[in-house]
């Protein structure tokens, strides 16, 4: 009963921030100088036209009308239409998002066995050669641009030894493999990029747990340090584990931007870049509110299921 | 050599001279720099030679003199950025703690909302819809990261205001710009300075990647990370002129992150704190 009220209360404050989100990306729009019209039709605009095309975008009605115009028009799954091309904004934002996710998912399976794997290593044989390796590595990803390390990769691996394209082409239709060929260095970046916080955060939840004294008992009684580590340790340090996990998940599929456009990858974040050049504010809107939902649904995630790791969290949560 | 009864890492030695040294070539950039940061000397995209020592870029201006001038821009607007970043955040942060509940709650949950979003998003937001400056991508960026430093001050602050010395001078009848100033600021200011050090770090970079999107410094000013989105296309043609500049907000990068990571060992704050998205 618990555990089904803490996650209904939790998701329910995920939607309540969510909704206060998608105020915020709409009511944004309100700050421009003149509105959308003029902005639309520039300059050099006749007052006719200006007065058309604000009855045509439903300019006339007071804000709050428009807003939920918006998100009523958006929980039916239609976005608006691009003021550059005047389709449909879902229709070219789905497969978008698809590409988006599969680049983010092939990245995250890289990425999460690697990291985890690699901190609770680092936490078993701490102060080793490889523990100094991994904080280095860290130190590393903190510091280097993401279009760095894209193009180091790029030069090493598609330049110099020709193992795969520098561009991440792909069409309808691409075969699977054909298609995981082309996003390998995109994911290898955005693997480089997450893996360190998520190892330096795995390593230190572990070994925060390994100061606590029934750790001690257990290497009094003679056990190894890693089982001690993997049996006594670890359950108690998966909370923070999990969570850092998904909130990287998250950084994933918002971090694609600068590689999507590195790359030429026809993802969302390519998609919101183009469309802040152009000025093309629905577009905009739709991208964020996409980001928006996909950030905030796995961080809300991530509290559910770090709190079914962890009973005290949920009682902690209850009071 | 002994700093707070603790022995100086190497690091922090390394993190030193490099900032030391990118302060000296963005302070002299002009008498640094072999030639004019406009100056066409070259062909497009020549190897580096002994002429131009690291060759030159998309329309053959000297790779090593932009980089010596763009720095200037990079750095220079990280910096003014972080510094409204900090004086948003810590004067909020403090206060949220030394005033009323009220006024703590309501801070406290628009900073809520903000922190629910990643800053590049809303970020591109904001230029969507009032287009790209230097002006209105500092104040962007500093309002958006100030509600990361809000939460740090405000943690750091209400430790603070439960002491009794703030209650003492609270009954002596001191105002809340007295408790702020004379109070709390004095003995928050160690990790403040930390905190300085990580957030110049993440505006750099972030300025570094809205530039390299081409939204952020607009031409004629060279700054680093446009330099890698003019030069992006010499890679396909198996040239290395991007890796310069990149290379640069690296460098610059690790050397703030090294000073501040000994920072926070002094001051014993867990290492990697403000490795956050």
């Amino acid at each position: 009963m618990g555990i089904l009220r803490f996650i209904a209360a939790r998701a329910a404050l995920g939607v309540l921030t969510l909704f206060a989100v998608s105020i915020l990306l709409y009511l944004g729009t309100q700050l421009l100088p003149g509105d959308v019209a003029s902005a639309l039709l520039g300059q050099s605009a006749t007052p006719d036209a200006l007065a058309v095309l604000r009855a045509k975008l439903g300019l006339n009605e007071p804000a709050y009308l428009r807003y939920l115009h918006w998100l009523w028009g958006v929980l039916h799954g239609n976005l608006g239409n691009s003021l550059t091309t005047g389709t449909p904004i879902a229709g070219e934002l789905m497969p978008r998002l698809i590409n988006t996710l599969f680049l983010a998912g092939y990245a995250a399976i890289i990425a999460v066995p690697l990291a985890v794997g690699l901190g609770i290593l680092s936490a078993i044989r701490e102060g080793s050669l490889m523990d100094r390796l991994a904080s280095i590595l860290s130190l590393a990803a903190i510091s280097f641009p993401e279009f760095f390390v894209s193009y180091i990769l790029i030069v090493v691996f598609a330049s110099q030894l020709g193992w795969l394209p520098s561009l991440a082409t792909v069409y309808d239709g691409m075969g699977f493999w054909d298609r995981v060929d082309a996003t390998t260095l995109p994911a290898i970046t955005l693997t480089l990029v997450v893996v360190a916080h998520m190892l330096r955060m795995t390593r230190t939840s572990t070994l925060a747990v390994m100061s606590a004294p029934y750790v001690e008992t257990a290497f009094l009684k003679g056990l190894s340090r890693s089982r001690v580590v993997l049996s006594h340790a670890l359950p108690n340090a998966l909370a923070p584990i999990i969570n850092v996990v998904a909130i990287n998940l998250a950084y994933l599929v918002v971090g694609v931007v600068v590689v999507e456009v590195v790359f030429v990858y026809p993802g969302v974040g390519q998609l919101m870049v183009d469309a802040v050049t152009k000025r093309d504010l629905p577009t905009v809107q739709a991208c964020g509110l996409v980001f928006a939902i996909v950030f905030i649904g796995l961080n809300t995630i991530a509290d559910i299921c770090s709190a079914l790791a962890n009973p005290r969290l949920r009682s902690r949560k209850r009071q | 050599m002994k700093i707070a009864g603790r022995k100086v890492p190497f690091t922090a030695y390394i993190g030193g001279v490099i900032v030391v040294l990118a302060l000296i070539m963005i302070l002299f950039a002009p008498w640094i720099a072999p030639y004019p940061q406009t100056k066409i000397v070259g062909g497009v995209w020549d190897t580096p030679n002994p002429h131009d020592w690291l060759g030159t870029d998309s329309i053959g201006r000297d790779m090593l003199s932009r980089l010596i001038y763009g720095g200037r821009t990079s750095v220079s607007i990280a910096l003014i950025a972080t510094c409204l970043t900090m004086i948003i955040g810590v004067g909020l942060g403090f206060v949220a703690a030394s005033t009323s509940k009220l006024v703590d709650n309501i801070i406290s949950r628009v900073v809520d909302i903000l922190l629910a979003m990643p800053i590049l998003i809303f970020g591109l937001m904001v230029f969507a819809v009032l287009g790209t400056s230097i002006p209105i991508m500092i104040i962007t960026i500093s309002v958006l990261e100030s509600t990361r430093v809000f939460r740090l001050a405000r943690a750091v602050a209400m430790n603070i205001t439960v002491m009794d010395y703030v209650q003492v001078a609270r009954l002596r009848g001191e105002g809340i710009g007295w408790v702020i100033f004379r109070e709390i600021l004095p003995n928050a200011l160690p990790p403040l300075v930390a905190e300085f050090g990580l957030r110049f770090c993440f505006t750099f970079l972030f300025i570094a990647s809205l530039s390299f999107l081409g939204l952020g410094i607009q031409p004629p000013a060279a700054d680093w990370g446009s330099m890698v989105h003019d030069n992006a296309q010499a890679i396909a043609f198996g040239g290395y002129a991007p890796l310069f500049p990149a290379g640069a907000i690296a460098i610059v990068t690790i050397g703030v992150n090294l000073v501040v990571d000994w920072l926070l060992s002094i001051h014993a704050l867990p290492a990697g704190a403000g490795a956050e998205i």
